[in-house]
């Protein structure tokens, strides 16, 4: 009989959770064992024509990580899509928007521009790419831009979502042998939609710091200051995203002595993140008067960017009225 | 008139809270005061309670304002909590400025029970000032409000 098949594929991703996927050590042995791996554009050369060859559902898991930023993604979404039985949002990118999603901030033209104008952007003559070009071959062309990230769930159908920025590979760990173990008919997968690979709670209730009540007079920055490392960051003032975030990671940031900057995404039930954050933050400054709370709040130097880094593409308005012009 | 000829009629979403707010709102309206119409409002126990997943969803959902109402400072009926709204409102609008969404469009006003005048007359001043601002016209293509929010969408 032949194995069941296991595709993954990057959209606008960094390259991070690919790497998580192998950090998973000598278990990548057993996806081997397990899985007949027919797509893997980062590990093994294999064409879209191989995919688009397939039956439709030929392909059990697909790992699909990465946001929706031009036609070629969405294109190849929508075929892996067609193509597997079991699509697996994987990481922040695809379940989000994630880093990449933060370009929702500003119009396409800006985000060109900053991509290569900029300092850090050898381009003297300022070359710019072009979607068509005609050689002496023939006309060659790139992918379109979308004016705004999307996410993979705003694009295609979605079986389950792993967050993570990337996911952490114990996680991925884990979710392998649970589907190798469905696959054998010694396990039920989750329902249909859930978050698969992560905790149901939030990364306080994982955090060992000591909590006491909130109240803040200032909003620091941790790169400017010093930390108690028992205490509570925000307590401390830091602003330590972990109050609205999934569970899954054993609170590595705070345990390190840095804030959660949020990428494992929503808490359950958290319907929009960053309004969860807006709630929790201004729910705990410690003043009654407008004036004062304008001036604590000048503590927080990029609100939205704050409370949006993982998500913007993900929260319900989703992108600047900027980004939504082009 | 046709449709082009008619003036911009802003959709605004009002959150009051049962003790001052509503009442307010009630006073008005049993005094039959007059005032502009635009205005939906949404009943909360406190204005404490408004989280602000409920003005960005009215904005993502087509609103062209949102309006926050309680009590007095030192009249909450739970004592502290129109506080917190005041300290909610004051994020909230950091945050969707950056977003693109004028300081304008989201207003906090404070109504006792007794000030049916005061509040019918702040919200024909509130409504005249987005209608300057113009639509908003949030793009929700495609936006994947969770179906267990997205009940009771708002039309316009």
């Amino acid at each position: 009989m032949s194995k069941p098949k296991f595709a993954m594929y990057w959209a606008a991703s960094c390259g991070g959770c690919e790497i998580a996927v192998l950090n998973i050590h000598e278990k990548i042995l057993d996806v081997d064992a397990a899985f007949d791996v027919v797509f893997w554009p980062v590990a093994m050369d294999a064409k879209y024509k191989d995919v688009e060859a397939m039956q439709d559902g030929e392909i059990t898991l697909c790992l699909f990580n990465g946001g929706m930023r031009n036609d070629e993604n969405e294109h190849i979404a929508k075929l892996l899509r067609r193509k597997s039985k079991i699509m697996v949002a994987f990481g922040s990118c695809a379940c989000e928007g994630c880093i990449p999603g933060l370009a929702n901030f500003s119009s396409i033209t800006d985000m060109v521009d900053t991509a290569f104008t900029t300092i850090t952007t050898d381009n003297p003559d300022n070359i710019r790419p072009v979607i068509s070009y005609a050689m002496p071959e023939g006309t060659i062309t790139i992918p379109t831009l979308n004016p705004i990230l999307k996410t993979l769930d705003q694009v295609v159908d979605v079986d389950y979502y792993m967050p993570g920025c990337p996911p952490e590979s114990h996680q991925i760990a884990a979710v392998v042998d649970l589907v190798i173990a469905a696959l054998n008919g010694k396990a039920e997968l989750p329902p249909k939609g859930a978050t698969i690979g992560a905790g149901n709670s939030t990364v306080c209730d994982e955090c060992t710091r000591k909590r006491n009540v909130k109240t803040i007079k200032e909003f620091r920055r941790i790169q400017f200051t010093t930390t108690d490392p028992e205490l509570c960051l925000l307590e401390q003032g830091i602003p330590c995203n972990g109050v609205a975030t999934r569970s899954g990671c054993n609170a590595r940031c705070p345990s390190a002595g840095a804030q959660c900057i949020g990428c494992y995404g929503p808490a359950e039930g958290v319907v929009d993140y960053g309004a969860r954050l807006v709630s929790a933050f201004a729910s705990v400054i410690d003043s009654d008067s407008p004036e004062e709370i304008d001036r604590i709040l000048d503590g927080l130097v990029d609100p939205a960017g704050q409370f949006y880094r993982f998500n913007l593409a993900g929260s319900l308005l989703r992108a600047s009225k900027l980004a939504q012009k082009g | 008139m046709t449709e082009e000829t008619k003036p911009f009629e802003p959709v605004i979403i009002g959150f009051t809270c049962n003790w001052c707010s509503y009442r307010a709102a009630d006073l008005a309206g049993t005094a039959r005061m007059k005032y502009a119409p635009n205005v939906r409002l949404i009943r909360l126990m406190c204005s404490g309670r408004l989280d602000p997943t409920f003005v960005f969803k009215a904005f993502a959902g087509g609103a062209d304002a949102v309006l926050v109402s309680g009590c007095h400072p030192g009249d909450c009926h739970y004592a502290t909590q129109n506080y917190k709204a005041m300290r909610r409102f004051h994020l909230m609008t950091r945050v969707l400025t950056q977003m693109g969404i004028e300081p304008g469009r989201l207003k906090l006003l404070w109504a006792s029970a007794a000030e049916g005048q005061i509040f019918a007359n702040a919200i024909t001043k509130f409504v005249e000032e987005v209608r300057l601002l113009g639509p908003l016209n949030w793009n929700t293509t495609g936006v994947n409000i969770p179906a267990e929010v997205a009940k009771e969408e708002v039309t316009v």
